[in-house]
């Protein structure tokens, strides 16, 4: 079985970001990038079940600017066997990235794909569902775990109640919750492997997809700033606070 | 045109997350309807029925709909919702889970997780955490949309009389089947909407000590318990505690973070709280930067205190 997961070049998780002064976005340049985190909680399934002897080839498919192709290559480190990058420098919104997806996976005819549940820049928790809705597919979101069966996926969800678990014809779409795994380190011979592994490379035209947007930013502004309060000395002082200032206990 | 939501109910009732969902609806078309796909589902589509505002629940009841998968549901929401204005669910596993779908089918874009309406096609939502807002206005015909809870109030339960229209159920993709659900069973009030939460994070060590030190605080304040991400994936408590960028988010009265150090994922999911209180040994953490009232010393000898301190007044 082929699997394909999608990568995203996003804002590292450890970088606080910043509103730009005109309200057209936020600040970018000279930030550092990495591999969105639950996109390497994917990569790292798709090489576990690579391991077990369950999937045959890894397809790891990026898509925006030249630089997405760092992303990939992370991917190929990890264990991947081979990119896909679609190469444009418009801007993305998911429904596009569903559609050049799906004409990928119909390229490619994978068994299974995996994509991580949300991307933690615009934080839209959406790709994934458009692309199983698009491909007539059935979804397996927010696992925690995912089992190949015969003709089947079976896959545990992160549910707001729990945990649920739900039973796909294969092929299916899963996106990926932060319990499924622990992604690994690429090793340095992995890395320097990564480097001779084929990116091939396409474009939004070329896959047949308009990736005119559909919502127009009119502004990005920072949060309402929260005031740092007081630090009290005692149990008894905090307390009293609650009951007078607060007033949120009784 | 209309405004339809999609209704996140037990099949006899409505869930809370709906109503907030309702008022968000009711900002952007002023005809709200709303979905209840079910089995059985008669006790939830006469509770919908009662919400004031709500003007006509249209209900589809229907073996294919009794564990909502999103399959199902979105191929449904593709079917009745090409004549609405506006589909709107809230922003919670359940609504995540089946309105990209239905936009996809649709061919319009999902605007994900709303705080705000600010016109029938202009919306404001968190990025990056929560470390900005972006207003972002829809050019598609057909507004999808997911509503963050904590920013709109609950609608009522009762006073309204809405029209019941039974719906035929839409072609069944049949391509999954439940399995099963494993559901954390607790007494204590739902996180999401709770009005006090006292939440544990990795300083809490183990989950005997959220049972043994945090339960009680939170059993004399009528909390619901959270958690920090660090919390769940050390498996002191399950993952549908996670409060977060990625888990829940909350906006109690009372939050109540300890040994929490107040991470930028963990703060996106419960700065918008009325008061937060935090607990932690060390005075730098970046928790006391959003905290009204900050308190530094060994959770393990605090809480207890917190605790013993609460009783004692509530005895006076
Ligand atoms: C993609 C992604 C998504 C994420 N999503 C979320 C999310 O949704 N929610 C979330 O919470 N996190 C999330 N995180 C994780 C987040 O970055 C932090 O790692 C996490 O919140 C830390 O949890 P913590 O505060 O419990 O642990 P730590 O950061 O380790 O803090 C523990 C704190 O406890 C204090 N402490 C220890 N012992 C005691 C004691 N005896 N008495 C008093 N204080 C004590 C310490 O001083 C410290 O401040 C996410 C991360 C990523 C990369």
């Amino acid at each position: 079985m082929k699997v394909l997961v999608a990568v995203k070049r996003v804002v590292d998780a450890n970088v606080k970001v910043r509103v730009k002064a005109d309200k057209t976005g936020v600040e970018l340049a000279n930030i550092k990038m990495a591999m969105n985190p639950f996109c390497e909680i994917a990569v790292e399934e798709a090489v576990r079940l690579k391991e077990k002897g369950k999937a045959t080839e890894i397809v790891a498919v990026s898509m925006g600017p030249q630089s997405c192709q760092e992303t990939i290559r992370t991917a190929l480190a990890m264990g991947a066997d081979r990119g896909v990058h679609v190469k444009t420098d418009a801007e993305l919104q998911p429904l596009a990235v569903a559609k050049m997806l799906k004409a990928i996976v119909e390229a490619e005819k994978p068994g299974l794909v995996i994509l991580g549940k949300q991307a933690i820049d615009n934080d839209c928790n959406q790709t994934g569902q458009m692309l199983a809705g698009l491909l007539g597919w059935p979804q397996g979101t927010f696992a925690s775990k995912i089992d190949i069966g015969d003709g089947k996926i079976d896959v545990t969800r992160e549910i707001d109640g729990g945990l649920e678990t739900v039973s796909l014809k294969a092929p299916a779409l899963v996106t990926t919750d932060l319990r499924l795994n622990e992604p690994r380190y690429a090793s340095l011979p992995n890395i320097m492997k990564a480097k001779k592994k084929p990116i091939e490379e396409k474009t939004p035209e070329a896959l047949g997809v308009d990736v005119t947007p559909r919502l127009k930013t009119l502004k990005v502004e920072e949060p309402p700033k929260r005031k740092g309060g007081v630090k009290v000395a005692s149990i008894q002082e905090l307390v009293d606070k609650l009951k007078a200032e607060a007033g949120v206990i009784q | 045109m209309s405004a339809l939501v999609l209704a996140e109910h037990d099949n006899n009732a409505i869930r809370s997350a709906t109503l907030n969902t309702i008022s968000a609806a009711a900002k952007v078309d002023a005809d709200v309807h709303v979905l209840v796909a079910g089995k059985g589902c008669d006790g939830a589509a006469k509770a919908a029925a009662q919400i004031p505002g709500v003007k006509k629940v249209l209900k589809a009841d229907d073996a294919r709909y009794d564990h909502q998968l999103a399959e199902p549901v979105a191929a449904l929401l593709a079917t009745v919702g090409k004549n609405y204005a506006a589909i709107l669910a809230p922003a919670d596993t359940f609504g995540k889970n089946v309105l990209p779908r239905a936009a996809a089918l649709l061919d319009v874009a999902q605007i994900s997780d709303i705080i705000a309406v600010v016109s029938s096609d202009t919306f404001v939502r968190p990025i990056y955490a929560g470390n900005a807002m972006a207003t972002v206005q829809s050019g598609d015909k057909i507004k999808v949309i997911t509503v963050r809870t904590t920013g709109f109030p609950a609608a009522a339960t009762t006073g309204g009389s809405a029209t019941i229209e039974a719906l035929a159920a839409a072609a069944d993709p049949g391509v999954s089947n439940f399995v099963k659900q494993e559901l954390s069973k607790s007494e204590r009030p739902e996180l999401t909407s709770a009005k006090v939460i006292v939440s544990g994070g990795r300083g809490m060590q183990s989950g005997d000590n959220f049972k043994k030190v945090l339960e009680p605080l939170a059993d004399v304040l009528g909390a619901a318990v959270g958690a920090s991400r660090a919390a769940v994936d050390s498996g002191f408590v399950p993952n549908d505690f996670q409060v977060g960028q990625t888990g829940k988010i909350v906006a109690p009265e009372l939050y109540i973070a300890v040994g929490i150090s107040g991470a930028i994922q963990h703060l996106a999911g419960m700065k918008d709280s009325k008061v937060i209180v935090a607990i932690n040994k060390d005075e730098e953490a970046p928790i006391f930067q959003v905290a009204d009232f900050g308190i530094v010393g060994d959770l393990f000898k605090l809480v207890p205190e917190l605790e013993a301190e609460l009783k004692r007044r509530a005895a006076k």
